[in-house]
């Protein structure tokens, strides 16, 4: 008898079941895919004392609308997300980074990220998910994880196989913010572009496209342009990558990237900035920063390291 | 072996085996991939071999750029008896209806339909890498009266099992994709089976592949 459950009401914009994502699948042709924003999503883990790698409900600007039906349980939303509950004839306003204990009939209405993409949903205990190479990561370009690599539909039934023993309410005081510059280092194409081109990426802010997905984030406003060829010999893509094709406008590989591809590179995000680069609204403006690798590595462990420090301020 | 080691990024080693394209570097890219892979490097999380590149993904909370390179640098590789290589027999149909390219290829070949499939059909391919989706192979080489470019607008969908052409290789895809290959037909087998976790792939790196003609008839029944 699965008797909890969240019966959809409205799915939401691109609401799919996240995880840590998979890896040693690159020579297959399968991307990493995985929670966009990994701290966020160790919050909302960590806020219900869940196993740090536990599967939860990301969603892109609207989110879910559901009604939860069984016995009483634990949930927390992160990011910067506008919502509310809703008991019997009561409703308030929801806040992020908090959990809350939720009864049978209650309804949760995520409305909208503030000034973000991505949140996450999760509840203490696991949803009944289908896991591939021990990931339910949904990966819909190639069909891959949890509801047959299908976005989470309006009337979807969520199934939650185990509920964890209930938890006081927990919270952290942490609000999401926004750098200024994404830092990058230099691609392997680097030398394709022109002096022009090069002083165009470090110098100019581009505009984030809405055809911009958890696949890539492509960039309009100024062309960069190439002065050796516009095709490399195909070769392996990592997330972060941002590659110029023919028409100038840069793409930059996210979570869900094809795991080879064609265009010169111009630089790589670094790993430190990836979370705030994935919060970048359509429409809004970025700009890049060149940096070193070792300045890179020694930002990726003070992020980790900041990550860890606010997780330990829950309470 | 390899050329230069530097970085993508800071969680990524670019290995650079050279420039050309051909079955002699990309054995030694495939070599390297098999070698590393076995022996399980802690901090590696993925390997992405292609024509003539391996990228080395890795796990920035245990390990770093440096290390790993000097890892690398000094790896021994396995003996060449050991490098898995199966020769693989697809069939496939080349029905009109699965033929979408082959009047266009007629006109840009400058060959007769049988000609281009005699071509096709008559060769050994030898698989160079696996990708851009899942499980999609790379297959070389065409000879070169059959080298095309790819379709000048990509088609928004390609049919799951169509067998392309373009430039010097010959590829399959595997599910429905968006793609500009050019098309001249289609198989029944399943290339890339996301239920066998521990071999999805029909076709691997290093691979020989032949490609038989089947008719209509035999492309139906395939599956009973």
């Amino acid at each position: 008898m699965n008797k909890n459950y969240f019966e959809v009401f409205r799915a939401g914009i691109n609401s799919t079941f996240q995880d840590k994502g998979r890896s040693n699948l690159h020579h297959v042709g399968i991307p990493c895919s995985g929670a966009m924003d990994s701290r966020n999503y160790l919050i909302a883990n960590s806020l219900l004392e869940n196993d740090l790698s536990s599967a939860v409900i990301e969603f892109a600007y609207q989110g879910p609308l559901f009604k939860y039906h069984g016995e009483n349980i634990n949930i927390a939303i992160t990011g910067d997300v506008i919502f509310k509950i809703k008991r019997d004839m009561t409703e308030i306003q929801g806040s992020c980074n908090k959990s809350y204990l939720i009864k049978d009939g209650d309804e949760i209405d995520i409305l909208s990220t503030n000034k973000s993409v991505y949140g996450y949903f999760a509840i203490n205990g696991k949803f009944d998910l289908k896991y591939q190479w021990g990931s339910c990561s949904i990966n819909t370009k190639a069909q891959l994880g949890s509801n047959n690599g299908e976005k989470i539909y309006d009337g979807q039934k969520i199934i939650i196989s185990k509920i964890n023993s209930l938890k006081s309410t927990k919270e952290l005081n942490y609000i999401n913010t926004k750098i200024e510059k994404i830092r990058v280092i230099k691609g392997t194409n680097y030398d394709y572009f022109s002096k022009e081109g090069i002083n165009t990426f470090f110098n100019k802010s581009f505009t984030i496209s809405k055809l911009s997905d958890r696949m890539g984030m492509r960039l309009e406003g100024h062309k960069i342009d190439n002065i050796v060829n516009t095709n490399i010999k195909s070769e392996g893509l990592i997330k972060g990558v941002v590659q110029v094709p023919a028409d100038g406008n840069p793409i930059i590989m996210l979570s869900d990237y094809g795991t080879i591809g064609g265009y010169p590179k111009i630089g790589v995000v670094i790993s430190a900035d990836y979370d705030k680069l994935v919060q970048l609204m359509s429409g809004s403006k970025i700009k890049f920063q060149e940096i070193e690798l070792p300045e890179a590595e020694t930002l990726y462990d003070l992020y980790q390291m900041e990550t860890k420090n606010i997780i330990s301020q829950i309470k | 072996m390899i050329k230069n080691i530097s970085n993508l990024g800071d969680a990524a080693l670019y290995c650079d085996f050279g420039n050309s394209i051909n079955k002699e570097i990309n054995s030694k890219v495939i070599r390297y991939f098999q070698s590393i892979r076995n022996q399980k490097i802690q901090g590696i999380i993925n390997l992405t071999p292609s024509y003539n590149k391996l990228i080395i993904s890795l796990d920035l909370t245990k390990t770093n750029f440096n290390k790993i390179k000097k890892i690398i640098e000094n790896i021994s590789l396995d003996p060449l008896e050991n490098l898995s290589s199966k020769k693989i027999e697809i069939p496939v149909c080349c029905n009109e209806k699965f033929s979408l390219d082959l009047e266009r290829l007629e006109k840009k070949l400058n060959l007769n339909r049988n000609k281009i499939l005699d071509s096709f059909f008559n060769k050994e391919y030898f698989c160079y890498m696996t990708g851009f989706i899942a499980g999609m192979p790379f297959l070389g080489d065409l000879d070169n009266d059959l080298q095309a470019k790819r379709l000048e607008t990509p088609r928004v969908r390609v049919p799951k099992g169509s067998v392309g052409i373009t430039e010097q290789f010959a590829n399959i895809y595997t599910f429905e994709s968006p793609g500009g290959w050019n098309i001249i037909g289609n198989t029944p087998i399943s290339v890339f089976d996301k239920s066998n976790e521990t071999n999805p792939n029909l076709i691997s790196p290093g691979d020989s592949i032949f490609f038989k003609r089947i008719d209509i008839n035999q492309y139906k029944n395939f599956n009973e």
